[in-house]
């Protein structure tokens, strides 16, 4: 019984991890052109979305905890902010997983979204606790604007994973 | 015995509960982190061994994959100083006799105004030593603006060094790791710059917010600000030094006072750091902190002003006015309390700094 043989986490977790750690990396480079710099996506969304939407996992939220950590750390953030963030999105999107199954790409896409719109709303809330000043909403916009267009990367990593173990379909 | 073999090798929990408590504990490890950073404080301390670390491994790496991107740069520079040098060159005669009249000015104005300095007195600022730098990482999100330089603590550069670029403000020094610092940009939301508005001298508190202009708040006086004003650094709080470019004031969308940054108008691939910490190191360091204090001089009983000590003889019985013998009276006591009360008092080194406020600016703040 192939279909019940449990996910690799190298596999559907290392593998993500390390390719958001190289484009966060490669997105901070300090280049502009025509005088506009480089967008900063929150990379890390792609697997928080898709990784709740594979399967429930014991490993998946610590790592992206790690991600999280990684994030405010590089970026010179609050420590725990993106942690928080993140796993906010991928609670929510794990208790409507069930809803999520099968659903066309648009639809996802919208769910995508509607993670990230809540990523940020949380990034906001909390930045403004720990700060006490209130980000910038056109900032905060373009940044969520910027994520929502990393879907394609999110439905990649779901089409590949989604069926690797039957328990969770 | 092993855990299969017990009485709860049959109990079997569902995986979906077990990532449901795993998601609640890294929530909660989360929240935790977050309770327990001080990037908002600013201070060593706070930039933990880990940020250091980071910062150290991502110095290299970030500095690898920003190259291509530099060298283009450069090529493209090359390329358009090639086609485009006879046009350069008129603009820069044109700008060079200009110039020229501002340099006599200039002249002019030095010998006037050291003149006025030694006439008033005046302590004036030392110059202060700058570190050259260049970014390898850039943070441009809503919640944090800071830039990697690859200058740390072998140049010594330390935390609270403001940092420039070759049109002004860019932010100042968070954390300091071997071989890279990491720059708090005037734009992060937890940048708070004590400004002052050129033409008026009215002072405000520049604040980030994460957006590509960063607000002007507590504007104090009666029309403080007009729209193009220049913006310098006001050096209260000795956090920055006095008059360093930051940008131009602009009115936001929003109704409020905001401030166009100078060194946004060219590349932020190159900055210099200023060694500056604070006022501190404007006052007479070595004097500040003398560990010897100076010697208490007891006063010799043998070559006191008020003559030998007498012993201890009754008054005379002769009766005199009452303002006479209360006059007296205490002549004897005072060479034994003097020096109780001199070696008392609080040595030199603790004192706040005295000369600081000499180094204070010139005009009058409003």
């Amino acid at each position: 019984m192939t279909g019940a043989r449990p996910l690799n986490p190298g596999r559907w977790l290392g593998v993500p991890m390390l390719f958001v750690i190289l484009a966060t990396i490669l997105f901070a480079a300090p280049i502009r052109m025509w005088g506009l710099q480089l967008p900063e996506p929150i990379f890390a969304m792609v697997p928080a979305f898709a990784w709740a939407v594979i399967r429930p996992s014991i490993l998946a939220p610590f790592a992206l905890l790690l991600l999280g950590l990684f994030l405010d750390t590089f970026w010179g953030g609050p420590t725990g902010l993106w942690g928080l963030s993140l796993l906010v999105a991928y609670a929510c999107v794990l208790a409507g997983r069930n809803m999520l199954t099968g659903q066309s790409r648009p639809m996802l896409w919208a769910w995508y979204a509607g993670a990230s719109a809540l990523s940020m709303t949380a990034g906001f809330l909390f930045t403004m606790m720990d700060s006490l000043a209130m980000p910038s909403l056109v900032a905060v916009f373009w940044q969520f604007l910027a994520t929502a267009l990393l879907f394609p990367f999110a439905h990649r990593l779901i089409d590949r994973f989604e069926d690797a173990d039957v328990r969770f379909r | 015995m092993p855990f299969r073999e017990g009485p709860l090798g049959d109990l079997k929990v569902p995986l979906t509960w077990t990532a449901a408590v795993a998601l609640i504990v890294a929530v909660v490890i989360a929240v935790a982190f977050l309770l327990a950073d001080r990037r908002e404080t600013l201070q060593q301390q706070a930039y933990g061994v880990t940020r250091q670390t980071v910062d150290t491994v991502s110095k290299p790496v970030s500095g690898v994959i920003a190259a291509p991107g530099r060298w283009t740069g450069v090529g493209v520079d090359a390329v358009r100083n090639y086609f485009f040098a006879g046009s350069e060159n008129a603009r820069l005669k044109e700008e060079l006799r200009e110039m020229r009249v501002y340099r006599d000015r200039y002249l002019a104005l030095v010998d006037e105004n050291e003149r006025y300095k030694s006439l008033l007195g005046l302590k004036t600022d030392p110059p202060i030593p700058m570190v050259a730098a260049r970014v390898v990482a850039d943070s441009r999100g809503p919640f944090a603006n800071t830039r990697l330089a690859d200058a740390g603590k072998e140049k010594g550069v330390v935390v609270g060094n403001p940092v420039m670029n070759e049109r002004g403000l860019v932010g100042r020094v968070v954390g300091v790791a071997p071989g890279a610092s990491r720059v708090l940009l005037l734009t992060d939301i937890a940048s708070r710059t004590p400004v002052m508005i050129d033409r008026t001298n009215s002072r405000a508190i520049l604040t980030g917010d994460g957006g590509p202009n960063p607000k002007l708040e507590y504007l104090r006086g009666s029309e403080p600000i007009q729209a193009g004003d220049r913006v310098v650094t006001s050096g209260d709080g000795g956090v920055v030094p006095r008059g360093l470019p930051v940008g131009a004031a602009v009115k936001g969308l929003d109704g409020r006072w905001r401030v166009v940054l100078f060194a946004d108008s060219a590349s932020i691939d190159y900055i210099r750091i200023l060694l500056f910490k604070d006022f501190a190191q404007l006052a007479d360091q070595q004097a500040l902190a003398a560990k010897v204090l100076p010697p208490v001089i007891t006063e010799n009983p043998e070559q006191s002003i008020l003559g030998p000590a007498k012993p201890a003889t009754p008054p005379p019985a002769a009766p005199a006015a009452p303002g006479a013998t209360t006059g007296a009276a205490p002549a004897a006591p005072k060479p034994t309390t003097t020096p109780a009360a001199t070696t008392t008092r609080p040595p030199a080194a603790t004192r706040p700094a005295t000369s600081t406020p000499a180094t204070a600016p010139a005009r009058t703040p409003q």
